[in-house]
């Protein structure tokens, strides 16, 4: 295999492949600061509870991007009426799930150990859930649909109209609960309380989880492009998708992710 | 009467425009989709008897399960919203369900401006609505044993107006979404998976204003107040938008 192939793994010198090199290196130097260099902070709890933070945020605020992306993909399918958009959509869409569901994972785990319960109905778990529960409905409704274009209006349909209401789980939901948040006030960029460190290796892991995300993305948007094919096959239509110029490389047939 | 095409037309794309222009028009052709919707209904009441019954049924089983029970104001407000969700969920998607097993859809998207349809069936969908809470509100406070007499009716009135408009308008843009849907035995239940998660906004002011209007001295004064101003504000954002979105999704190319 190696040799011919025209992006074989080994070949560094191809960008693409020295760029994924490049980002297992960088994340595991994340993932080692974190636990060995960072120090425990003695306000939490369990003080070495802090480094989680260095995982869970970066998660969430990747999650938050790839939702707007998702969306911003929908409301060009509608438009465009292009599959591509719907793929990359729903491409998206699949990954920030995956995102919201490591950031509440995580979530859970500091609750459990700074909190006591990995539950507890507070305002943004509240509305974490209710995300979870649009994402999964999304893919509910998707796998009800055999043609991929009515398949892609209904989804895009929705994750607009989800987006839409979306503001009322964030500002009406925490206030009609009458529960007092325990997650912190005001938004991530001013960071106070966070030591120049925990700063440094808090942007160092969200550079490296929006590098991941994209190459997730590409990896999911080239395999869903080969499932719209050959399901528009099926349906004996023609391709809808171009596949050589949306495509990442090695995607092609006889060829490796 | 629902309207006829004119005689000799084509069915393109000119007459779908002629039909969209003036304000008229539209009113004409909104209001002969609600006639259309109202008449279908009144031949066999399939879904508004089966909707109440399903409400009665739901009532029963509470009443016979919780027995003589006294229930806090905050359960009682609850359970009333539960039981008016699921009977919601259990009509609501006919409009547009019908016209794809009936196979009518596209004579609708041929003749009718796609705005005109989403208001004749959401009108529809809100009188089915209001008439559903009409006989299961009061139904609800005669089964469950509740103490009425500090309740604040005129709030009472106002949520459950508001919240059955807002379970009526998330329900009818999603019914839209999912009745195309390949699967047909499954949209029973992917209609409420798909409608859930945009109603929890609304189940959750419509409960809380319904505690605040059964135990006025419970609960603080601006209770109520926020929860018209969520629900107001939640009926007016849906209902934009399920219009500026509808047009994209009914028209298939």
């Amino acid at each position: 295999m190696c040799g011919a192939s025209r992006n074989c793994w080994c070949k560094v010198t191809n960008l693409k492949t020295f760029g994924k090199i490049a980002l297992l290196l960088w994340m595991e130097a994340v993932i080692y600061a974190a636990f060995t260099f960072l120090p425990p902070v003695p306000g939490f709890r369990v003080p070495a509870l802090a480094k989680i933070m260095i995982f869970h945020v970066p998660n969430a605020m990747v999650a938050s991007i790839i939702s707007l992306i998702s969306a911003f993909f929908a409301a060009r399918y509608l438009y465009s009426r292009d599959l591509i958009d719907d793929v990359k959509s729903s491409s998206a869409a699949s990954l920030a799930t995956l995102f919201w569901v490591l950031t509440t994972v995580t979530g859970m785990l500091f609750a459990k150990i700074q909190w006591g319960v990995p539950w507890n109905w507070d305002p943004k778990q509240s509305a974490i859930f209710v995300l979870l529960l649009i994402y999964l409905a999304y893919f509910a409704l998707r796998a009800a649909f055999v043609d991929p274009r009515k398949r892609g209006l209904a989804a895009a349909g929705w994750t607009i109209f989800a987006a839409m209401t979306a503001p009322f789980l964030t500002f009406v939901l925490p206030n009609a609960q009458g529960v007092q948040s325990l997650h912190p006030q005001g938004v991530v960029f001013t960071m106070k309380g966070m030591g120049p460190d925990y700063r440094m290796i808090f942007w160092g892991a969200t550079v490296g989880f929006l590098a991941l995300s994209v190459w997730l993305f590409r990896i999911q948007v080239a395999l869903e492009t080969i499932k719209i094919n050959t399901s528009l096959a099926r349906l004996n239509k023609p391709a809808a998708v171009n596949a050589d110029s949306q495509l990442v490389d090695g995607v092609a047939p006889g060829g490796s992710v | 009467m629902p309207q006829k095409p004119p005689a000799g037309a084509l069915p393109n794309s000119t007459s779908v425009k002629a039909a969209g222009t003036g304000a008229l028009k539209w009113f004409r052709c909104a209001a002969a989709i609600l006639a259309k919707e109202a008449r279908v209904e009144w031949r066999s009441r399939l879904a508004v008897g089966s909707t109440l019954l399903f409400s009665l049924c739901a009532l029963t089983a509470m009443a016979y399960t919780i027995g003589q029970t006294k229930l806090q104001p905050s359960v009682e407000a609850a359970l009333l919203w539960v039981v008016l969700l699921f009977a919601a969920m259990s009509g609501l998607s006919r409009p547009f369900v019908r016209e794809e097993e009936m196979a009518t859809a596209d004579n609708l998207r041929l003749y009718a401006p796609s705005s005109a349809v989403l208001a004749g069936k959401l009108l529809f969908n809100l009188a089915f609505m209001g008439l559903i809470e009409l006989v299961t509100v009061p139904l609800f406070f005669v089964i469950m044993p509740a103490d009425l007499s500090s309740t604040n009716y005129g709030l009472l009135v106002t949520i459950s107006l508001l919240g059955g408009a807002g379970l009526a308008a998330t329900s009818t843009f999603v019914a839209a979404l999912i009745s195309q849907a390949s699967a047909a035995g499954a949209r029973g239940a992917l209609f409420f998976v798909v409608s859930f998660p945009a109603l929890v906004p609304v189940l959750m002011a419509a409960v809380h204003g319904t505690y605040a209007a059964l135990a006025p001295a419970a609960t603080p004064p601006e209770f109520g107040q926020n929860s018209i101003v969520t629900l107001i504000s939640y009926d007016i954002v849906v209902t934009a938008a399920a219009y500026l979105l509808f047009d994209w999704v009914w028209r298939e190319s």
